[in-house]
Parts: structure tokens; sequence; C-alpha cells
């Protein structure tokens, strides 16, 4: 489980995040919601810990995240943020390789390798892998950075807005196998979602954030309604039921 | 042997092949032993300058995750002449130049190193992203800390000056021989530890927030990556100046030869390629040409056009 208490957060003399108290079940899918500048990739990058923790504590599996050395909390969870420009000229097999490095440390065995092969083939990516990162389109390379955090394997999976340039079949591709990763690997994922349709197929538990602050916790089917949607995004939203789930409907 | 092992295999060869012909050419009959020895002194300090600015242009590159700063555009080699010009305006020269050379250079590289952390740590300990702030940051420290040493220039006695001045402009012709040795030894240290440290370079050159997620402890790695840059870099200041483009051309071919972002590879890569450039650079306008030209000016050109090029090309990431 995440848990997160009373984190505030200030960049300057703006309040980014304000006393933010709530927790991320585990095995489970959790999307985060809401609107532009909310604050949930700041939320997402300190949980983990790509900025430094002003205010309040957070744990991933009872691991605070502030003081637990870095290299142990690499092998609790990846992150992937929302940029992921690289300088250097990568081939996409070495980026996803990277992906090994806090379990072996500069040294990859055989395993580490028969993983990397592994994940290139579960984002489909084996027939790019010579490709260079520069040489493939905008979501080929996003598929590479999350195969990279895929491979990693650790039990948390921290993503934000995975599903960017990724068109409608790789990103349906996406959401089935982090749901196989929830359902069949036991591992957790926490993911930023802009397409609430998305969140409102697949998660199991969804935070919805407005100015900084908590707005809504719960069940797809608790959180995603008229009342909470529309208020969240200030304006009216309907939502109407596809197969027992919620669906939002874009035109009002 | 894979690619990257024939390549630098390649690269030693030619570098052999260069010195042999840097120490053998046009050697006449008589004072064998002397000339060959004051050739051996040159060349040994063209090759650690190679190597020294290669390495720390290369690690600077790594750190700042951009391909068209390098530490002298930064102003490092800047910072290496006002730390002497200090040094000398408040011994004086008779007292400074009564020290060690040894233990002079030494504590040089000691308070430059400090400095250099201090400063161009903070400014890149967010993963210096930002470019072009980066680039005016440096051309503006660089601006300050040559105006600095000129005006303490400008304050101290003509005889005193002149001991500065020598370290104030880039000249292969003239090299500083006494500190050799201890040149030889600081860059040999440094170099040891950038390879050691190639494996996490690796990881640093994805950019900060990958390497912290891959659990890289990133600001201790910079610091320590910063404080090898200001070793080297007053290693090759203190032997022959400061040479501001010459690391952009030397870390460009050296990305460009070695089709490939391991350390392991690049960093012996632009040392070779660095010296080749030297050793070959300065037979021929030494010997070839008669010091028509200078190495270094020519040098400077070609690298000051490269800089333009990739900041043309829209290349600065
Ligand atoms: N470096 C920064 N300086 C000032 N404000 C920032 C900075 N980065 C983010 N912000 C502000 O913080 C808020 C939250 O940003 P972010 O967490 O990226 O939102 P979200 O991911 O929900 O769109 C926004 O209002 C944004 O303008
Ligand atoms: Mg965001």
């Amino acid at each position: 489980m995440i848990q997160i208490e009373g984190v505030s957060h200030h960049i300057g003399t703006a309040q980014i995040l304000r006393d933010i108290s709530t927790s991320l079940p585990e095995g489970r899918l959790t999307a985060l919601i809401g609107p532009n500048g909310a604050g949930k990739s700041t939320l997402l990058r300190l949980i983990g810990r790509l900025e430094p923790l002003q205010a309040g504590r957070i744990t991933v599996d009872e691991h605070d995240v502030a003081r637990c050395p870095t290299g142990c909390l690499a092998r609790v969870m990846a992150i992937l943020g929302q940029q992921t420009a690289i300088a250097s000229r990568l081939r996409l097999s070495e980026l996803v390789g990277f992906g090994r490095w806090p379990h072996h440390q500069g040294r990859p065995s055989a395993d580490d390798h028969a993983r990397v092969a592994e994940a290139l083939d579960a984002f489909a990516l084996t027939p790019l892998a010579g490709r260079f990162l520069d040489e493939v389109s905008g979501g080929q390379a996003q598929r590479a950075h999350i195969a990279m955090a895929f491979a990693q394997d650790t039990p948390w999976l921290l993503l934000d807005e995975p599903l960017n340039n990724l068109d409608m079949s790789h990103a349906r591709a996406l959401m089935v196998r982090l749901r196989g990763l929830v359902a069949d690997g036991g591992r957790s994922v926490a993911m930023v979602v802009h397409e609430i349709n998305y969140a409102a197929a697949w998660a199991d538990h969804v935070v919805a954030m407005k100015d900084g602050r908590i707005f809504a916790t719960g069940a797809p089917a608790e959180v995603l309604t008229e009342e909470v949607l529309s208020a969240l995004y200030d304006a009216s939203i309907r939502v109407g039921q596809h197969h027992g789930r919620p669906l939002v409907l874009h035109h009002a | 042997m894979d690619r990257s092992g024939w390549m630098l295999a390649g690269l030693v060869a030619l570098l052999a092949a260069l010195s042999a012909l840097w120490m053998l050419q046009g050697l006449g009959a008589g004072n064998r032993g002397f000339v060959l020895g004051l050739r051996a002194g040159k060349l040994a300090a063209l090759v650690i300058v190679g190597a020294a600015v290669a390495v720390a242009t290369v690690l600077f590159q790594t750190v700042a995750a951009n391909r068209v700063l390098t530490p002298s555009i930064m102003g490092f080699d800047a910072l290496y002449v006002l730390i002497q010009t200090t040094l000398v305006a408040s011994f004086g020269t008779a007292a400074y130049a009564g020290l060690p050379a040894g233990g002079k250079f030494l504590s040089e590289v000691a308070v430059m190193t400090a400095l250099a952390c201090l400063l161009f740590g903070t400014l890149l300990a967010r993963g210096g992203r930002d470019v072009p702030r980066m680039i005016l940051t440096g051309v503006i420290l660089g601006v300050m800390f040559r105006a600095m040493a000129g005006f303490l220039g400008r304050i101290m006695d003509p005889s005193e000056f002149a001991v500065v001045q020598s370290v104030s402009f880039a000249s292969f012709n003239r090299v500083n021989a006494d500190l050799l040795p201890i040149a030889a030894a600081v860059t040999a240290l440094a170099v040891g530890l950038a390879l050691r440290m190639a494996p996490r370079l690796d990881v640093l050159a994805l950019g900060r927030d990958a390497a912290v997620s891959l659990g890289l402890r990133h600001q201790a790695l910079v610091l320590a990556a910063l404080a090898l840059v200001s070793a080297l870099v007053a290693v090759s200041t203190a032997l022959v100046g400061p040479v501001a483009f010459f690391g952009l051309i030397v870390a460009g071919l050296a990305h460009a030869l070695a089709r490939t972002a391991r350390h392991r590879v690049l960093l012996p890569a632009a040392a070779l390629i660095a010296a080749c450039l030297l050793v070959g650079g300065q037979w021929l306008f030494e010997r070839q040409l008669g010091q028509a030209a200078t190495l270094s000016v020519v040098v400077e050109f070609a690298g000051g056009l490269f800089f333009l090029y990739l900041l043309l090309k829209g290349r600065i990431r």
C-alpha cells in the first residue's frame, strides 16, 4: 500500500499540493484523474522521490521514501515521468535494458537479458529492438519507456500519462497488460489518465484531484458520476453505462 | 572483438604510429639524446592534454545532458586562470615562484574542484534541462572570471602579470614542463575513476528522472563527475592554457565514431581521438608548415564553426 500523510508542496510562493492524505491500495490499478494543473504529476513525482518531500510522509509498502536508500526503492517501485526526452543516442533494446539496472548495477546476467527480451516482446517492440530512439515514432518511443519500467520488475508501477502518443489499439493493449500485471502478477499500478473512459473501463480505484487537493476517491462507480465529474472539471458532464461500467460522454 | 573493440584498437594503433612519427621524423645525427628527450616531453604533454580535455568534455556533456556545452564554454578554465591570478596576486611572484610546482598545482586543483562543485553543482543538480539558461550562465560566469582575472592583472606589477599571462592563452608550442609528472598522475587518476564510474554514467545520461527511478544516487554522481572535470580542466589549462572549442570537436567525433552511448567506449575513444589530433596536428604545424599557422588557432577556429553548426542545426539537447 502507498500511504500519503499530510503532504504539502510549494514551488516558490505557489502552493501546488495542500495537505494531501490518502492511500493507494495494493494489488489494484489506481487511476489519478483531474484537470490540468491539479497536481497529479507532482504527487506522483513525490511518491517516486523525483522531487524532495517538503512536508508530510509517504510510504510505499512500508518504505519511507524520504529515508529509504534510493537503490532499495528502485526495486520497490518504477516511475515513468511525463517528460521522457533522452539526450544520448540509444537503441530501443539498450533503453529497455536499463530497466534491469537496479538488479545488476551494470553487470547483466542471462536472466536479465531474458527479461529484457520479454519486456520488448510484451510491448510489441521486438522488431524495432535494434532501432535508435530518434528513429521511431513518438508512440513507439513511449512504449519503449513503458517497457523499461516494466522490465524493472517492481511491485509498484507509477506511470504519468502513459497513454500519451499511443493509438487506440496500443492504448488498449497497454491497459490489458497493466490489468494482467495487477490481476495475475499481483502487482500494483498507479497511473495518471486523461481520458476518463480508460479509468472507467480499467481502474479498480480512482483518485480525483483538483487545485492541489484530493477531490474524491473510491471505486470508479462512486467517483465517475455526473455530479462529481461536473464539479471536478467545472463543466456539465453526462455519464452513461456500458457493460456495467460508467461511460463518460463528451457530447453534452 | 566487437565493433567498439576494433575501433579502440584502431585508434591506439593510429596514436602509436603518430607518436613514432613525432619522435623519429627528421632526427639528425647529432645530439639525439637531447632532441629525443625534448620530443618525448612534448609528446607526453600533448597526450595528457588530449586525454584530459576529451574526458572532461564527455563527462560534462553527460552531466549537463546535452552535446553543445563544454567545460570551457561554461567557464571552467577561466575559473582556473582566475584562481591562479589570485594566488600570484596575493603571494607575489617571488613567493609564488618559490613554491614547489607540484604542491602549488595540487592546491590549485583542490580550490578549483571545491569552487566548481559549488557553482556548477547547484546549477546541474536539477538535471540541467534548461540549455539556453545553462549557456547564458556559462558565458556570463566565463566573462566574469576573465574580467576579474584581468582586473587583478591590471593592479599587479608587470613582472607578476607575466607569470599569469602564460596560462591565459592557449599554446601547444610552449608547454609547462615542470608540471608533467604531477599532471600525468592527476590525469591518470581522474581518467581511471571516470572509467570506474562508466556504467553509472550510462544511467546518468538517461536524464535525472530516469536515473533516480533506477536507483542512481544522482546528486552524488553529478558532484563526483564535476570534481573530475575540474581536476582535468586544471591539468590542461596549466599545461597549455585554455582551449575553448577543442573538447567540443573531440566529443562530437567520439560520439559519431563510437555510435554507442556506453561510456566504457566513449571515454577512451574521445581521449584517443584527442591525443591523435593533437600529436598529428602539432607535427603538421610545427614540422611541416614551419609555424606558418598555430595549431591552437586552427583548432579553435574549426571548433567554433562546429559549435555554430550544432547551434544552427538545433541539436542543442
Ligand atoms: N516548476 C514549476 N514552477 C511553478 N509552478 C509549477 C511548476 N511545475 C508545476 N507547476 C504548477 O503546479 C501545478 C501542478 O502541476 P502538475 O502536478 O504538473 O499538474 P497535473 O499533472 O495535474 O497537470 C500547476 O498549476 C503548475 O502550473
Ligand atoms: Mg501532469
